[in-house]
């Protein structure tokens, strides 16, 4: 029989994962990859995962890159089916970050600032010469690193002259989730951060690109990029008061952009906020950009390119979502193409019966 | 059975908000529900809607089917029924009459369905305008309103342009009357056996974050117009194993010079088409 295409289908699906399995361990000859070299060697991998996966456990998005041979998406993918069986007990209290011990600050809107300028660990200034001999122990940094500490904001100091709008209102309405609720427009703003904090980096960084190419220009100035450890703190309701569980790694930007003003709004400084897991300064600094785009309706702005349509940004800056839906396209859709040929072939007869009658006429 | 995981994987909170989900669309037939989509261990695109609706309803003595394509060995049907072996341990089968839950992708089985059955389809995209106004927010408004005008037009211009409608799967349909809905990408071929169908047909859109239902014997008609109306369509052929002339059919290239042959896409129904031939001819 001819007819055997389709047969063994679950055979060839576990030939093919043992398959991947082989290729994924590589050589033998080489020693296996062990999920703590991803953690401390590639981090900002281990960062970026963090954050797509929208789950902050180092160890986890370490053995998900090792899992899925590098592929970030597939490894952010596997952290979030992992974090969707988790119990959610309870949310945190708003994360200081104004009190966040700090490895990197800068600011470009100011030569000098209260707490200076801190590099800190950057890839900036780097030439991007490939090394060829890298060492195997780095010598010691020429100072010793200063202890992180706290440092404070920059619009603390703006915020004097009233120039720059203010933060928005503190609630005690629990934050948006969209991983429970499903979303709906108009989106709140804490649901379009969330949105964003998750989103695909190419994604904020291609959209956010837009915006400084005249899509939907924002005019921003970094104000402020932070990269630090900032404390969690949670109010448990049998307890009633506050307690500290840890400390995470975050990256924050404000872009501040000039604004001249609408019958919302007197002329001032607005703001774009980015906050991200890890150290991940495009990620921030893109999510700032977009954020303040998707917020041209509110400030009374002209809305027409791709980063200030709230619905096109949020429905597509998932790469989970988006990678499973471009992708299912792999799966058998003979059934459907078969409907198309039957239509296509009857269009085709009937385009050709209409041109010979016109011959014949 | 995987230890660790409760039973068809989902916890029991989040079946009660998906049931709650499609108790609403049950009591609204076609009306899309939006509703907290949980990430599952399998790709959006890939049946995570029809999964999670499945896992819901799903009970131990349930017997489960998974169609892709109409065939039960297609890898991603083979890929499901597995998870669901792994996460639930229920019965599995390929034959339609024994099963009481059948998802499926992209086909409706030949066999009339009963009361006592449920089908789960997987569906891509819910939105049944979204070519023709892709603002979520927008089409939102026009099923309120009920303002189905742009897909009439459609329709009216693919009569003027090729003399037919040109949509040939994912063919809209209005559900009692009221909601236009999107039947997902079965064949138009198979719109007709929606309508008052004896089983609840339950419909899961994981990425897009809907489900939507027709209860049993509910009307289901497939847009048209008085002097054009809508006509199903299959290959003109006869199936190569079974030879029945009424089933849809898949057409397989079987060499390199352009022949074809022509067999059917539900691989149950030709298989017992063909089985009860052997009998008769025995006989």
């Amino acid at each position: 029989m001819a007819y055997v295409a389709v047969k063994g289908g679950e055979r060839a699906i576990a030939a093919a994962h043992a398959w991947l399995a082989s290729a994924r361990r590589g050589e033998p000859s080489v020693p296996l990859l062990q999920p703590a070299q991803i953690e401390q060697q590639l981090g900002r991998a281990v960062d970026r995962v963090m954050g797509e996966g929208s789950l902050y456990d180092r160890e986890l998005a370490a053995l998900a890159i090792q899992q899925a041979q590098g592929d970030l998406i597939e490894a952010a993918f596997l952290l979030r089916a992992y974090r969707t069986t988790l119990p959610r007990f309870l949310h945190t209290e708003p994360v200081e970050t104004a009190e966040m011990l700090v490895l990197r600050r800068i600011s470009a809107i100011f030569k000098d600032l209260p707490g200076g300028q801190v590099l800190g660990p950057t890839y900036d200034y780097t030439h991007r010469l490939l090394d060829f001999g890298q060492e195997e122990t780095p010598p010691p940094p020429h100072e010793a690193p200063a202890e992180p500490a706290p440092v404070p904001p920059v619009f603390g100091i703006l915020g004097r002259e009233d120039l720059v709008e203010p933060d928005p209102p503190r609630t005690e309405e629990a934050p948006g989730d969209l991983t429970r609720e499903p979303l709906a427009f108009p989106a709140a703003r804490d649901v379009r951060l969330q949105a964003l904090a998750r989103g695909d980096e190419g994604f904020l960084l291609a959209m956010g690109y837009s915006t400084q190419r005249g899509w939907g220009g924002t005019h921003p100035f970094v104000g402020e990029l932070r990269v630090g450890e900032a404390e969690v703190v949670v109010t448990p309701p049998e307890l009633g008061f506050p307690i500290s569980i840890g400390d995470l790694v975050l990256t924050e930007c404000q872009m501040v952009n000039q604004f001249g003003g609408s019958k919302q709004a007197p002329p001032q400084f607005t703001r774009g906020y980015g906050l991200c897991f890890g150290h991940a300064e495009r990620r921030a600094m893109g999510m700032s950009l977009v954020d303040r785009a998707m917020r041209a309706e509110e400030l009374g702005e002209a809305v027409g390119a791709p980063a200030q349509n709230v619905e096109f940004v949020l429905y597509h800056s998932d790469n989970v979502e988006a990678t499973g839906f471009v992708e299912h396209l792999k799966l058998p859709h003979y059934v459907d193409f078969q409907s198309e040929l039957e239509t296509v072939r009857r269009m085709r007869r009937d385009a050709q019966a209409a041109q010979q009658q016109e011959a014949a006429e | 059975m995987n230890a660790g995981y409760n039973f068809a994987y989902l916890d029991e909170q989040t079946k009660r908000m998906i049931r709650r989900a499609i108790l609403k669309g049950v009591a609204i037939p076609g009306h899309q529900v939006p509703f907290g989509s949980r990430e599952m261990p399998l790709p959006y695109g890939w049946g995570t809607g029809g999964i999670q609706v499945t896992a819901s309803v799903l009970g131990p003595d349930d017997v489960l089917k998974v169609i892709d394509q109409g065939a039960d060995d297609t890898t991603n049907a083979v890929s499901i029924r597995r998870f669901f072996g792994r996460t639930a341990g229920v019965r599995t089968t390929t034959r339609t009459q024994e099963a009481t839950i059948i998802q499926t992708r992209h086909r409706i089985p030949e066999a009339k369905l009963r009361e006592d059955q449920i089908i789960v389809y997987q569906v891509p995209q819910p939105e049944p305008m979204v070519r023709l106004e892709p603002s979520r927010a927008e089409t939102k408004r026009m099923h309120a309103l009920a303002e189905y005008g742009l897909m009439h037009v459609k329709l009216y211009e693919d009569i003027t342009r090729y003399g037919h409608f040109a949509t040939s799967y994912d063919y809209p349909v209005m559900v009692n009357g009221r909601y236009l809905m999107a039947p997902s990408p079965i064949p138009a071929f198979d719109n007709p056996k929606l309508h008052r169908m004896p089983a609840l047909q339950l419909f899961g859109a994981g990425r897009e974050k809907r489900i939507y239902a027709v209860p049993p014997y509910t009307d289901v008609r497939s847009l048209d117009f008085e002097d054009h109306a809508f006509q199903p369509r299959r290959a003109p052929h006869a199936c190569a194993l079974c030879g029945s002339r009424s089933s849809y059919l898949d057409e397989v290239v079987t060499d390199d010079r352009g022949t074809r042959m022509f067999v059917c896409s539900d691989t149950d129904y030709c298989a017992e088409r063909v089985a009860e031939g052997q009998k008769e001819a025995a006989e």
